[in-house]
């Protein structure tokens, strides 16, 4: 096994595109935070429900795109060369291989994540403590010595982890890099626009409960957690969940077809 | 010695006309299965998410898991179709024919209550407001053709922060004098009516008169109400952070008086009547404290609503239109992979032996893509429509009326954000030859932006319009049917449905993001090796 995963390491390593997209994301990921948080205003005297973990780290919508297409071409560039059928070729269990990826292309968005989290956080503590928005006004404290805080960014971190494995898995199913990167963003993009517009209140609550990416993102809520329709952990389980699905249809795949 | 007759081949050499290109990118597209499936879906896929919105969206509060919603009443309706708030207090009397009506108002205060409607039966309903005037509250004179919600009307009046104003049926509003009016500077009104037409003037001393408008209201009775009004919006505070600009506020009044009544023409009554018009979903104070005093020549009118186009409607078009980001994440793929494909099979030195001019290759893939795409999307959004909102209907929401012309700035805008977001996806493809970067990069592009835009509390309100100002998604807005107004007071948000750019100055800025990553594509289509 620490062979496959050695060999897989070798090839995301190698490949030149790799590197810079998860500098990418990483960069995205901080820079459309410290956006947000730079235009976050209160009018003076007014109290604003303002969650300062979760506007710091609106760049999580962008970054995850970007590891989606890492993840994706781990597996779909492999398919477009005709590199797969030299891999299976080296590693004829293909449960091992598909789990090698996840465990690779996982560790590395991991490390990209906690980077991209720790910049986006010190941004927008700093950008948010510009416009008094601390906690002397009332505001939640931006530190990672908070414990809700920490469990917000590192939560981000983790739902980095999983939006790779689903990505992985939905392109080990349907093997073309563009059907799966669209499947993957279809995924996570038309929940909660189909949630804003399904107005029959058990629907609407359902669909968000049911959306990887609004569920997911509940892992960055720091203010009025209790309002929502999951607790922060349970919604990263609903992401866990799809993931995992995810791998399991694609490990089938993998397993039952031809490569 | 035997000569060689050089070899000629028995075929013809083909045109190569721009015709021939359309139709070999013609027949690739229709032979990849894959694509074709996937523009039926995502034809399908449009028009199955407005059928899912439209029947699982019901209105009003549900009273208990069990209990049946209650349907929402539809607003009134104006001359010109669109749903109109209707609400003021009017002291009137008939009006037989032409004449006119001419009156000094000296005076415009008001009251506003800045925590929600005052409790009934709680001592005066006006007790515990704070004293002030709204920037829409108004008084002054009206001729109506009568006192049905929604009736045609035209009124001269002055407000609390815009001037003197000429408005009628709903959705005109001219200015006239500046300032506001007080005992010092007080304003003198006029209106005369002359068959179909009301024309509005104002005057500072009462002697020097200026045309403000002419309103024609086509149909307008022989015998119309006329007389003083008074009306005062909703407060409302609008919270410009995140939450997406939600208002909260409450019932206000606005009290005017009135002297110097003079009036020409055939006026059968004898006195004034006081009613207080009231629509059933405005939030304004109830009768009791709305009402008219006459202490001899002095008029003093009490009035609590707005006379104006409703604006918190719910945009049930685009409602319907959802499945529209599912349509188009699908002729995104599609769009990039029918060049990207092409590098990964090598086809593209086939393509281009074929057809060494490389501007005409993209620009024939880019017409057949668009017009498939526009095709799909056209059948898509016209099927839909209708659908989701007779659903819609029978699910008790009300629909608001749409012209013939906006639902046609619909249908096709629709088709064309689809065609124009393929033909983006095609130019990014060409430019970065990969599928996943190039879908990636046009589908964040255009939906992402649109998400942070419009889920309430990502992003503050600022934030939300600059992106819809300036990313791919502001072609959305050709999917709009709302018209915001200036006289009305309202969140216009894009998290209340509201785009900052009109529907076609939206579309504009998609097809220049298009245009643009055309323009590169070809540059380096031409620069770079196949």
């Amino acid at each position: 096994m620490t062979d496959v995963v050695h060999a897989e390491w070798t090839k995301l390593r190698t490949l030149p595109g790799t590197g810079w997209l998860l500098l990418a994301a990483a960069a995205l990921t901080a820079v459309v935070g410290a956006i947000a948080a730079n235009a976050v205003t209160c009018p003076p005297g007014s109290i604003c429900q303002i969650d300062p973990a979760k506007v710091s780290l609106t760049g999580i919508d962008l970054g995850q795109a970007i590891v989606a297409i890492v993840a994706v071409t781990v597996i779909s560039g492999e398919y477009s060369t005709g590199m797969i059928r030299l891999t299976l070729t080296a590693t004829p269990s293909r449960w091992r291989l598909l789990a090698a990826k996840g465990a690779v292309v996982s560790a590395v968005t991991l490390v990209t994540g906690a980077v991209a989290v720790l910049a986006s956080v010190l941004a927008g503590g700093w950008l948010l403590a510009r416009h008094d928005l601390t906690a002397a006004h009332g505001y939640e404290v931006l530190s990672l010595g908070n414990g809700t805080v920490l469990r917000a960014a590192a939560g981000s971190v983790l739902y980095l982890g999983l939006i790779a494995l689903l990505s992985l898995g939905v392109a080990a199913a349907v093997r073309d890099s563009a059907v799966a990167i669209g499947v993957v963003l279809a995924l996570l993009f038309l929940f909660p626009i189909l949630s804003s517009v399904i107005t029959s209140p058990g629907w609407h609550r359902h669909l968000e409960q049911l959306s990887p990416m609004t569920a997911g993102l509940y892992i960055q809520a720091t203010t009025s957690v209790r309002s929502l329709p999951l607790t922060p952990w349970q919604g990263l389980g609903v992401l866990a969940a799809w993931a995992a699905g995810a791998m399991l249809a694609g490990a089938l795949v993998l397993r039952f077809r031809d490569a | 010695m035997t000569t060689l007759a050089p070899y000629r081949p028995e075929l013809h050499t083909g045109r190569d006309g721009f015709a021939q290109l359309l139709r070999a990118e013609w027949t690739k597209f229709r032979t990849v299965r894959g694509w074709v499936i996937g523009m039926i879906a995502a034809l399908l896929v449009i028009v199955g998410i407005g059928a899912l919105t439209g029947a699982n969206s019901d209105c009003g509060s549900q009273m208990g898991p069990n209990a049946p919603t209650l349907a929402c009443p539809a607003p009134p309706t104006g001359p010109g179709g669109e749903w109109v708030t209707d609400s003021f207090y009017f002291v009137r009397q008939p009006l037989a024919g032409n004449g006119s009506i001419t009156v000094r108002v000296t005076s415009l205060t008001g009251l506003y209550s800045t925590h929600g409607v005052t409790a009934a039966g709680a001592g005066s309903p006006t007790a515990g407001m704070t004293p002030g005037v709204q920037p829409w509250s108004k008084a002054g004179i009206i001729v109506k053709a009568s006192t049905r919600q929604g009736a045609a009307y035209a009124a001269m009046m002055v407000t609390g922060s815009h001037g003197v104003r000429m408005q009628w049926d709903f959705t005109h509003d001219v200015t006239g004098l500046a300032g506001t009016v007080s005992a010092a500077s007080p304003r003198w009104l006029r209106l005369t009516r002359d068959g179909d037409t009301v024309t509005g003037y104002d005057s500072a001393d009462g002697a020097h008169w200026t045309r403000i408008g002419t309103a024609t209201l086509t149909g307008l009775p022989s015998a119309t109400q006329a007389g003083l009004f008074a009306a005062s919006p909703g407060y409302s505070v609008n919270t410009t952070s995140l939450g997406g600009g939600s208002a909260k506020g409450g019932p206000t009044l606005a009290t005017g008086t009135f002297d110097q009544v003079s009036r020409q023409g055939a006026w059968p009554a004898a006195r004034w009547t006081g009613q207080d018009l009231q629509g059933t979903m405005d939030p304004a104070l109830p009768a009791s404290a709305q009402g008219f005093t006459q202490a001899g020549d002095q008029l003093t009118v009490s009035g609590s609503g707005d006379i104006a186009p409703a604006t918190d409607n719910t945009d049930s078009v685009k409602q319907t239109l959802a499945g529209t980001f599912a349509g188009l994440i699908a002729v995104v793929v599609i769009g990039t992979m029918f060049m990207t494909v092409e590098y990964r099979r090598g086809l593209i030195r086939t393509t281009l032996t074929a057809s060494p001019r490389r501007g005409r290759v993209l620009a024939a893939k880019a017409i057949v893509l668009a017009a498939a795409t526009f095709a799909a999307g056209l059948v898509a959004a016209a099927v839909t429509i209708p659908l989701g909102e007779h659903l819609l209907h029978q699910n008790g929401n009300p629909i608001p009326p749409v012209t013939a012309l906006t639902w046609l700035q619909v249908v096709v805008g629709t088709a064309a954000l689809l065609a124009v977001s393929a033909v983006l996806g095609l130019a990014v493809g060409t430019l970065l030859r990969r599928s996943a970067g190039a879908v990636t990069a046009v589908i964040a592009g255009i939906v992402l932006p649109y998400l942070l835009a419009t889920v309430p509390g990502i992003l503050p309100v600022g934030a939300e319009q600059w992106l819809l100002r300036v990313t791919p998604a502001a072609g959305f807005a050709v999917q709009q049917t709302l018209t915001p107004y200036a006289q009305v007071n309202t969140v216009y948000t894009p998290g209340t449905g509201y785009f900052p750019l009109s529907p076609w100055a939206g579309f504009a800025v998609l097809c220049a993001w298009a245009a643009a990553a055309l323009a590169l594509a070809l540059f380096l289509l031409r620069r770079r090796d196949a």
